[in-house]
């Protein structure tokens, strides 16, 4: 038994101390169990195993590579590998199904949406926005006007070949002319247009155009693409005009630059770089958010 | 350690002393770790040991069987009363059936458990550990299977203390294969949990179970021989958090197993006793003879006060009462009781027993509103449910008329094991109109839809502002779920947004 007179012996709880004392307070001594001790051991020996079994040790050229060759880029490769396995009944029905008739189906739907909503998160997302919300220059893919058509079909081709994709020899081509820096128009009939074509979807005259100046001036120009009504052409990538919807914005300086500059914008021919079933369900996915024709 | 323990008793426990001498450390340091002293708790009978028994073979009883009950719930359904079922998202329990989404009712359970562990230690300590903890029953077990095979007390301490010889090694080889069995056996029926019971039987049987049914009876086999054959006390002692929270949790008025030194102090022998007592001196009730350290399952010696070692299985009360009958003393020297009490004793007073305080009011309220609350949510929850999801991103989108369009993530889930028809309506912006994708346009205004049983449908939903002008750029919308009896079944909320 402890002796209480023993200065390293807490006299309070008769409970030996380590020696070690601080201003008067001494750390009491209670033992841990020796298992423990045990364990923590067992804990190191573990890390050293780790150390041995798994890649751990950078050096000058390489790194040890373990006893198994793990390493988790190839088990990264596996995982990839058993989630296309289970995949593959859903995918083999999607590449199977008709374009027209997986909407039909709740659970090809379903299957699409989910495989195409990852696909535009990985490849149409940095343009078009994570809700394919579009931005200037970048259309919109939820409402309902579409620049090369909006049905199941012209959605598949766009995102085959791509847009101005010179790459693609099918890709969609035709581009605005640039009015003003050719020449062709001079800053007043580029006015009078640009008013004229603001009038087409009711937006007010800024700055006293002339109108019928700016009518002629559309016929003789820009009709031909864009219709003569001014409701524009999916042939030709020629935006409807007349509507609430503006690739570029409805300001006055905005329509007035288009008509300067003209060009478009670009999309790759995403047929090079995806399997023709992700390509299938990004077209439903597209489709489906809501625009689809 | 306490100061408390006699110098007889010190072998009995581990003793500071002992390690300073014997330890590895320099000896002014003292030893800082210490090897594990085996215990050899004694059988002893009496009503706690008996009401032990009654708990061990319930409790163990429905763990090894209830997988084996039965339940119907129609064609299609599992028919296994519990039943665990991870590959579809279920959870069985007789008349109940829990999805993902009401994992809450789990969340609940834990609640109630934590708070009914609250109010057992507030009325008599550690009512969990000394008799319903799975470590403390299962030890209780194998401690049986042990004096079966080894003998009590003083035998097992003999042997193990003696040679090796060729009944010892029967008998540990009886010992550590029916652990095995018992432990296998633990594994067994918690797999049973997660499969279809009698199937998986037969898989067993068969070495045709899944990998990970053999995988997870292995693990459980492993714990439960080291845990309840090997680790026992030092579990509570080093690894379980309760004893540290249930001692922050308690107060003076709490019953614990309380050795009642008022009575048993000073010890002395029976003769010295009665001697005493004739000369009208002060004579204990305690004869030191040890019998409730040599029954203690964590070798703790109750007369030195409360205890962190102390599960308070009751075992010691039991010990000290037989002895007290053989001696002619009254029952009870070791008892339920508080040291509230034992204080009033010595001052003369009565005996005071507050079951009904703060604190147990307390704990009762909560756990009964908190069962009602749950048990009422389950009572009259439906069996169809809708969640809807604005889209994040756009959240509107402006259409070539000027029109503004809204989209939403829709999941509807019938609950009921019976294929229905459901119709659903969007309330709140009078000249609307709503598509479903996938589904033909249609403008009456509503929708229909047929899900099958026990399944969920997820579709996308558009609404359109048609004629309607949405006031401000927020409008509140009711989704409403109607069966074929035209009773709503499910309803959600949401908004239409507007620039
Ligand atoms: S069993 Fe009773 S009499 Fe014997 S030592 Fe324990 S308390 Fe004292
Ligand atoms: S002191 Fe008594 S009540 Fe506490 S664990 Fe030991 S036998 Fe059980």
């Amino acid at each position: 038994m402890a002796n209480a007179s023993d200065p390293r012996v807490d006299a309070r709880t008769g409970t030996p101390t380590t020696g070690h004392e601080w201003d008067g307070i001494a750390e009491l001594n209670t033992p841990l169990p020796r298992w423990w001790l045990w364990t923590f051991y067992i804990t190191i020996v573990w890390s050293i195993a780790y150390w041995i079994v798994y890649p751990a040790w950078p050096g000058i050229a390489g790194w040890t590579h373990g006893m198994f060759g793990w390493n988790s880029r190839t088990a990264v490769v596996q995982d990839l590998q058993e989630l296309k396995t289970m995949r593959a009944a859903g995918e083999a029905k999607l590449s199977a199904a008709k374009l027209e008739d997986i909407e039909k189906n709740p659970e090809l739907l379903s299957i699409a949406r989910a495989q195409g909503a990852a696909a535009f998160a990985n490849n149409c997302a940095p343009c078009h926005g994570a809700g394919a919300q579009g931005a200037v220059g970048y259309p919109n893919l939820n409402d309902d006007e579409w620049l090369w058509g909006g049905k199941l079909a012209d959605i598949q081709t766009t995102l085959q070949h791509g847009i101005r994709w010179d790459a693609d020899k099918d890709t969609r081509s035709g581009a605005m002319p640039a009015f003003g820096k050719d020449g062709t128009l001079k800053a007043d009939e580029i006015k009078n247009v640009a008013q004229y074509v603001r009038s087409l979807s009711g937006l007010p005259n800024e700055g006293g155009a002339d109108l019928a100046k700016g009518k002629k001036v559309f016929a003789d120009n820009c009709a031909a693409c864009h219709g003569d009504d001014g409701k524009g052409n999916q042939e030709l990538g020629a935006p409807n005009l007349t509507d609430k919807i503006w690739l570029y914005g409805s300001t006055t300086a905005a329509i007035e630059n288009r008509v300067t500059v003209g060009g478009g914008g670009q999309m790759p021919a995403w047929g090079d770089r995806l399997d023709p079933t992700t390509i299938k369900a990004l077209t439903v996915y597209v489709h489906s958010l809501g625009g689809g024709k | 350690m306490d100061l408390r323990i006699d110098e007889k008793q010190a072998g009995e426990r581990v003793s500071p002393a002992t390690l300073v001498s014997g330890g590895a450390a320099p000896a002014e340091d003292g030893a800082l770790y210490e090897a594990r002293k085996q215990i050899y708790p004694q059988s002893v009978t009496g009503t706690f040991r008996r009401i032990k028994w009654i708990i061990l073979a319930v409790t163990l009883g429905i763990y090894y069987l209830l997988p084996f009950v039965r339940w119907d719930r129609g064609p299609g359904a599992p028919n296994q009363a519990v039943l665990v079922d991870l590959e579809h998202n279920r959870f069985y329990f007789f008349f109940i059936e829990i999805w993902p989404q009401e994992v809450y009712y789990i969340t609940g359970l834990m609640i109630l458990a934590a708070l009914g562990l609250f109010l057992m230690n507030a009325l008599a300590g550690r009512v969990w550990c000394g008799y319903l903890c799975p470590q403390t029953v299962w030890t209780d077990l194998f401690l049986a299977i042990e004096r079966l095979a080894e003998g009590d007390r003083r035998e097992r301490m003999r042997k193990d203390a003696g040679p090796w010889n060729v009944q010892r090694v029967a008998e540990k080889i009886v010992k550590h294969s029916l652990w095995l069995a018992i432990a296998w056996w633990t594994g067994g029926a918690w797999v049973l949990y997660f499969n279809d019971a009698p199937t998986l039987v037969r898989q067993l049987a068969t070495f045709h179970a899944p990998a990970i049914a053999y995988i997870w009876i292995g693990i459980l086999t492993g714990t439960t021989y080291i845990l309840a054959g090997f680790m026992r006390e030092q579990v509570c002692l080093y690894m379980c958090p309760w004893p540290r929270i249930q001692a922050a949790l308690t107060d003076e008025n709490a019953l614990n197993v309380t050795y009642r030194y008022d009575r048993g102090e000073p010890r002395m022998s029976v003769k010295k006793a009665k001697a005493a007592r004739t000369l009208g001196g002060p004579a204990g009730d305690c004869v030191d003879c040890g019998q409730c350290v040599a029954v203690c399952p964590t070798g703790v010696d109750i007369r030195g006060g409360l205890n962190m070692g102390c599960i308070q299985c009751g075992l010691c009360i039991d010990a000290c009462d037989n002895v007290m009958r053989k001696i002619g003393r009254p029952e009870r020297l070791i008892a339920y009781d508080t040291d509230v009490n034992i204080q009033r004793r010595l001052a003369g007073l009565e005996n005071v027993f507050k079951p009904v305080r703060v604190r147990t009011v307390l704990y009762t309220v909560l756990i009964v509103g908190i069962f009602a609350l749950m048990a009422g949510k389950m009572f009259t929850r439906a069996d169809a449910s809708l969640a809807v999801i604005h889209d994040r991103n756009p959240l509107f989108v402006t259409l070539s008329t000027g029109e503004i369009r809204n989209g939403y993530t829709v999941r509807f889930a019938n609950m009921a094991p019976k294929s229905r028809h459901f119709v659903l309506k969007v309330e709140g912006l009078p000249g609307s109109r709503f598509e479903v994708i996938g589904e033909d346009k249609n403008t009456s205004g509503r929708e229909d839809l047929d899900i099958g049983p026990d399944q969920t449908r997820e579709t996308r939903l558009l609404v359109f502002s048609g004629t309607a002008k949405p006031q401000g750029n927020s409008t509140p919308l009711r989704f409403v779920v109607t069966d074929e009896t035209g009773k709503t079944v499910a309803t959600a909320k949401d908004f239409f947004r507007a620039p």
